[in-house]
């Protein structure tokens, strides 16, 4: 005869916090939580004792103190008489730039580079080879240097526009001034100018926005919308009546027609530059330190790209193509309706990466002096005012910020094209 | 002394607070080495030679201490510092002093609390142009592109002389000497501004220096001068007095040449308290009697240091100016060694 | 039935190719001129190409190699080929090139005092860094080649994380033995005290007894044993490290110190544990969006501060740490790809041997995933390799900031494209190679047959 009996009931020792896999999980992370929190504890405290010793508690009223130096390329109007808050907010919008700029470029550059180094021409393949190992293997810090001088050596100076025996003449029918200190373009005036909105008043992160701007904005807007219209109304009839009317007249009116009558009620001319004086005057001044940075990293970033879009080609198995050949698809039409979506989704997520990477490499604008935000607020401020903790924390912090937006965004569009597996 | 630099590594943690608290004379003392700060390389005031011995007018100072304090001008280690890093190189106790061309400013003085222990040179900043471009002040540099030297007070200096002016100018600001000068021969800028010597030490090296003229106007001051950290007073006294012994040698006419023959005994108090045959002014500075001379072993007398390095006789070509002593119309003036 | 129709009974005689399709004629319609398209960019290439080469070829080989300063070398430019300036001074690399690679690295260390060498002549200059670098090779050697070196160089590999200091830094070979007598001493804790203390005790003293170890007696016992049979080289200061050297060290202390923090953390981002997972993942996020060179500006500006008063750990040493841990972001990441590569089945077979999560880890999963992960660790090596450039902004002389100072000695002030141009081909050659090796490598452990 045999009796069940319960097993005893359990009790909880002490033991069982390590032994019990129930509660060992649970002595893990209180263990690794209070070390991260001694670990913390004791650097604040190591700061703040050597910060009292030094004699420079933590704060932040120096960002309001007149920054006392300029700034060449902005998008606001800043003086020296500016705060350092001001100065950083600049600093912060220059990054953004040449990080948009230089991601776009890159882009662009990677993805041609990378079909062309799968190209049928050998000359051309070789040649995009060379390209993308020296690229590659040449740290970028060289290639902004070297970018800039190139720039320098190889352009000529404005005084070399001058005078009568000028060596160097405008391009462009004289609107447009390539010259060793940028490149002047024209720029669009308006003569019956609505004027600007100002935003924040008075402080340090004030804009303004151009109504003229929002108004144009608004017509585009307006005049695509009225086309979508037009164009479901074509496929409407379309439907209905298997004849598909011809609208493309119609289209090219609302898209062109509301915009011309707008640029002539806002008194729309091109502003020239013009040699003036030490300098071209007007037009838009593209700076060289831009120039050199954008071209730079774009070049140094399109070469990983380039890479990641062969290898995402590549990755394409033969079939593919073969199938899209023998649906009577041209190469040209394979390759853009066939292999390229399907790349796309392993090209993707190491294009992430080298975004993260170019714009955090546009914090070396400080090798050509263009006046990005580790030039500003980690450069001139934090010498100037000595404030080195603050400015660090801040200048991490607004990098953190950049970096997790455009992770957050790729990573949405990563989703969005991602393959939906059963 | 430690063992080795990765068992320090190791025991970082176990390094106890309170370890510090000795003078800055008694730790190089111990040490044996003094660390000096210098730039990371500026033509004539600090720059590594081929077998990596530093060499320049700021590094002088360097040795000069190191001479002094340690007997042996070599004992030096010099720790390479840019305009960011040199600051809390200082204050982090990284170095026990800075030679590097910094400027004496009311806030660095008193905000970041250094101690500027004297002036060795006296300068300002200046403007150079091509001469074809036909300016002849500063004045007339309306709309002018500027290249700066960024981290300095270059740029402020020139935001606040063209502000007051009412003139307009477009910095280009670039982190070293060398960008500069490619940029301003290349035409990318009209201007180039930094200190007088710089400029004249630019120029210097041109291919054509006769091109290229420096304009009147100096529009700052710029007393550089070796710094050590506030609130160490007897360290301070030693670093101000080995400039003020260089500085006060020359007036008196000691040189490194004669310094021997002077050292036996002269008719002149001030020059046997000087080298150490009559008072205790080296005891007071805690110091041996002979400290002087060894500092003035290394590389004479301020006129023999400035002549060697960046004086009329060498490549740089800089006058005195300023710089000369108080009896010839100059700025130099020490205190007396009484 | 007649037999009129015509069968060939035997084969033609194959035809030469036409003359066009085949040689190098052919080769050059196939590949450069096969469309109009084709021959335009063909022809479009080649004009690019002799741009180049027309430039630089005169450049780098129409140049002076012997000359004392910058003026000198423009003296016998203008003597040789007139007043132009299309000529390079490499002058300035035949003098300074021992500094671009070494530094200010002295060539003898060796202190005749010790009794291991003359102080000149005897042994070849830059032994010690040119050694580290050799042993380096032979200490990665049978993990990169691991079919052809045998495996009893692995003894080197284990050996070198103490070698390395002692060669570069020198002091007293007692420091690195008792600092690795430290980790024998925490195994043999382990060993024989588990069994009375239990199991987690013997862990924790594990980790204990080697820390007391390593902050109380190591120093004083390697200082003991040295005064009894010194065996020694001279120290050399890390403020004397310099030019390629530099960055190659900075490089090799980043990754191969990374390495287990970056599986520490690549183990974390991937466990169950809420709170372990959300450290690691804070931690590898934040160092991948910020840049490098803010961490740089934290270890020359705000490290010292974040210790306790009183501590000072020279610059060297401070980089390093940044950029250990830099590595070790990205490293978590390889590391982390390499987790997610293997099949699930290798982690279920190891639960259904019984394995618990430490011996799952160390027999099965970590051994593949390492391998997989290694051309990822070379392509992160090569990234950091060409980041340290970046210390020439805070002031370390690596080739970037040496070339500085070279530019700032009266000499050769003025002197520009030379310089940039040597450093990058030594740059170049250092990661095209590295870079070769990582695509072996992965045409190496590919599998898949396409």
């Amino acid at each position: 005869m045999t009796t069940i009996t319960d097993p005893p009931k359990e009790q909880f020792r002490l033991s069982m916090l390590i032994y019990d896999t129930r509660y060992r999980s649970m002595t893990i992370q209180v263990v690794a939580l209070i070390g991260f929190m001694l670990l913390a504890a004791w650097l604040i405290n190591n700061t703040i004792q050597n910060l009292t010793e030094l004699g420079k508690p933590v704060e932040f009223g120096f960002l309001v103190e007149p920054s006392s130096y300029d700034i060449n390329q902005r998008l606001l109007e800043y003086t020296s008489r500016d705060t350092h808050l001001r100065a950083s907010f600049l600093g912060l919008l220059n990054t953004l730039v040449v990080a948009v700029l230089g991601c776009i470029t890159a882009t662009v550059v990677g993805v041609l580079v990378g079909v062309l180094r799968l190209s049928n021409n050998w000359l051309i393949g070789r040649i995009m080879t060379v390209y993308v190992e020296m690229f590659r293997n040449v740290p970028v810090l060289l290639w902004i240097v070297l970018a800039m001088a190139i720039l320098i050596e190889s352009l000529p100076a404005p005084r070399a526009f001058r005078g009568e025996d000028a060596t160097a003449t405008m391009n462009l029918n004289d609107t447009v001034a390539v010259t060793n200190r940028g490149i002047y373009i024209p720029e669009p005036l308006f003569s019956r100018s609505l004027g600007d909105v100002h935003i924040f008043g008075q402080s340090s992160l004030r804009f303004d926005i151009s109504l003229d701007l929002i108004a144009i904005l608004i017509v585009l807007g307006a005049s695509v919308f009225a086309m979508r219209r037009v164009a479901a109304r074509a496929n409407a009839v379309q439907e209905a009546t298997g004849d598909r009317p011809t609208i493309w007249y119609i289209e090219l009116g609302i898209l062109f027609i509301p915009m011309i009558a707008l640029l002539v009620a806002l008194g729309f001319h091109l502003g020239y530059p013009e040699l003036k004086g030490f300098n071209f005057k007007g037009g838009t001044h593209l700076r060289n330190s831009l120039i050199a940075l954008w071209l730079a990293l774009s070049l140094y970033t399109a070469a990983f790209i380039a890479e990641i879009v062969r290898g995402g080609i590549l990755a394409i198995s033969s079939g593919q193509t073969e199938a899209a050949a023998a649906l009577g698809l041209r190469p040209g039409k394979i390759m853009r309706l066939v292999i390229l979506p399907q790349a796309l989704r392993v090209i993707i997520p190491p294009m992430i990466s080298n975004y993260l990477n170019l714009t955090k490499n546009s914090s070396l604008a400080i090798a050509v002096g263009y006046m990005d935000i580790t030039g500003t607020l980690g450069g001139i401020t934090m010498n100037q005012t000595g404030r080195e903790l603050e400015c660090i924390l801040m200048l991490m912090l607004c990098y953190l910020a950049i970096s997790l937006s455009i992770s957050a965004v790729m990573n949405w569009y990563n989703e969005r094209v991602k393959l939906v597996e059963r | 002394m430690k063992k080795s630099v990765f068992l320090g590594a190791l025991t970082i943690a176990g390094l106890a607070a309170g370890a510090v608290a000795a003078g800055t004379l008694d730790d190089v003392k111990a040490r044996g080495k003094l660390n000096c700060g210098v730039s990371t390389g500026l033509v004539g005031f600090a720059a590594p030679d081929a077998n990596g011995e530093w060499t320049g007018f700021d590094v002088t100072v360097c040795r000069a201490v190191a001479a002094a304090v340690l007997n042996d001008a070599s004992a030096v280690e010099f720790v390479p510092t840019t305009g960011k890093t040199r600051f809390t190189a200082l204050a982090s106790g990284e170095v026990d002093m800075l030679a590097r061309n910094t400027t004496w400013t009311f806030s660095r003085d008193v905000d970041l609390k250094f101690e500027f222990v004297g002036v060795n040179y006296y300068d300002g900043q200046g403007f150079m142009v091509p001469k074809d471009l036909g300016v002849s002040s500063a004045k007339e540099l309306d709309g002018a592109t500027v290249c700066i030297q960024t981290g300095t007070t270059t740029e402020l200096n020139l935001a606040d002389f063209f502000r007051s002016n009412n003139i307009s100018y477009e910095p280009v600001p670039i982190e070293t000497n060398a960008e500069a000068q490619q940029q301003y021969l290349a035409g990318a800028c009209d201007v180039y501004t930094t200190d007088a010597s710089g400029l004249a030490a630019t120029r210097a090296t041109f291919e054509s220096p006769g091109d290229h003229v420096l304009l009147p106007e100096i529009i700052s001051k710029e007393p550089l001068g070796p710094l050590v950290r506030h609130g160490d007073n007897e360290w301070g006294d030693v670093v101000r007095w080995t400039l003020n012994a260089m500085i006060t040698a020359e007036e008196l006419g000691v040189t490194s040449a004669n310094m021997g023959e002077l050292a036996a005994g002269t008719n002149n108090p001030e020059i046997n308290r000087l080298l150490g045959t009559e008072g205790t002014l080296g005891e007071m500075l805690g110091l041996d009697a002979e400290w002087a001379q060894r500092v003035l072993a290394v590389g004479g007398n301020y006129g023999e240091i400035f002549e060697k390095n960046i004086g009329e006789s060498t490549p740089i070509g800089l006058a005195r100016g300023l710089n000369a002593q108080w009896t010839d119309g100059g700025l130099l003036y020490s205190p007396p060694f009484r | 039935m007649s037999d009129v129709s015509f069968v060939r009974t035997e084969m033609l005689a194959e035809q030469a190719p036409p003359a066009t399709s085949v040689g190098v004629v052919g080769w050059l319609r196939a590949n450069l001129f096969s469309s109009w398209l084709n021959t335009i960019l063909t022809i479009i290439s080649l004009g690019f190409i002799w741009y180049i080469l027309a430039g630089l070829i005169p450049w780098v080989f129409q140049s002076v190699w012997n000359a004392n300063s910058l003026t000198e070398c423009r003296e016998i430019m203008a003597a040789t080929w007139g007043k132009t300036h299309g000529h390079a001074c490499w002058a300035v690399i035949n003098e300074r090139w021992l500094q671009l690679l070494y530094g200010f690295y002295p060539p003898y260390p060796i202190t005749p005092e010790v009794n291991v060498g003359d102080s000149t002549g005897f042994l070849p200059a830059y032994l010690r860094p040119n050694l580290a670098m050799v042993l380096f090779l032979v200490a990665v050697a049978p993990v990169l080649y691991s079919d052809i070196v045998p495996r009893q160089l692995l003894i080197v590999t284990a050996a070198y994380p103490f070698l390395l200091p002692w060669l570069m830094w020198g002091g007293t070979i007692w420091a690195p033995i008792m600092v690795a007598a430290g980790l024998g001493i925490g195994y043999l804790g382990y060993r024989f005290l588990s069994p009375v203390i239990g199991a987690l005790g013997g862990v924790i003293l594990a980790i204990l007894l080697p820390v007391i170890w390593w902050m109380f007696l190591s120093g004083a016992v390697a200082g003991a044993i040295d005064s009894v049979i010194p065996i020694g080289i001279a120290e050399v200061e890390s403020r004397k490290f310099g030019g390629l050297m530099l960055a190659v060290l900075l490089g090799i202390v980043a990754i191969g110190v990374s390495l287990p923090i970056g599986i520490v953390l690549a183990l974390g981002r991937q466990s169950d544990l809420l709170i372990v997972k959300g450290l690691c993942v804070g931690f590898i996020e934040f160092i991948r969006g910020v840049p490098l060179i803010t961490l740089l500006f934290v270890a020359s500006t705000l490290l010292n501060i974040f210790m306790p008063p009183g501590t000072n750990f020279d610059i060297i040493l401070r980089v390093m740490i940044m950029m250990t841990l830099f590595a070790a972001a990205y490293m978590a990441e390889v590391i982390r790809g390499g987790l997610a590569a293997l099949p699930k089945g290798q982690y279920e077979g190891a639960d259904s041997l019984g394995l618990n999560y430490w011996q799952a880890q160390r027999l099965i999963i970590m051994p593949q995933a390492l391998k997989i992960s290694i051309p990822g660790i070379v392509s992160t090596f090569i990234g950091i390799f060409k980041d340290t450039t970046l210390v020439s902004i805070i002031g370390l002389l690596d080739p970037i900031g040496l070339s500085q100072g070279i530019r700032s000695n009266a000499a050769w002030n003025g002197i520009y494209w030379e310089l940039f141009a040597f450093i990058a081909l030594v740059f170049f050659v250092c990661c095209f190679s590295m870079s070769r090796y990582s695509m072996y490598l992965e045409r190496k452990l590919r599998t898949d047959h396409r």
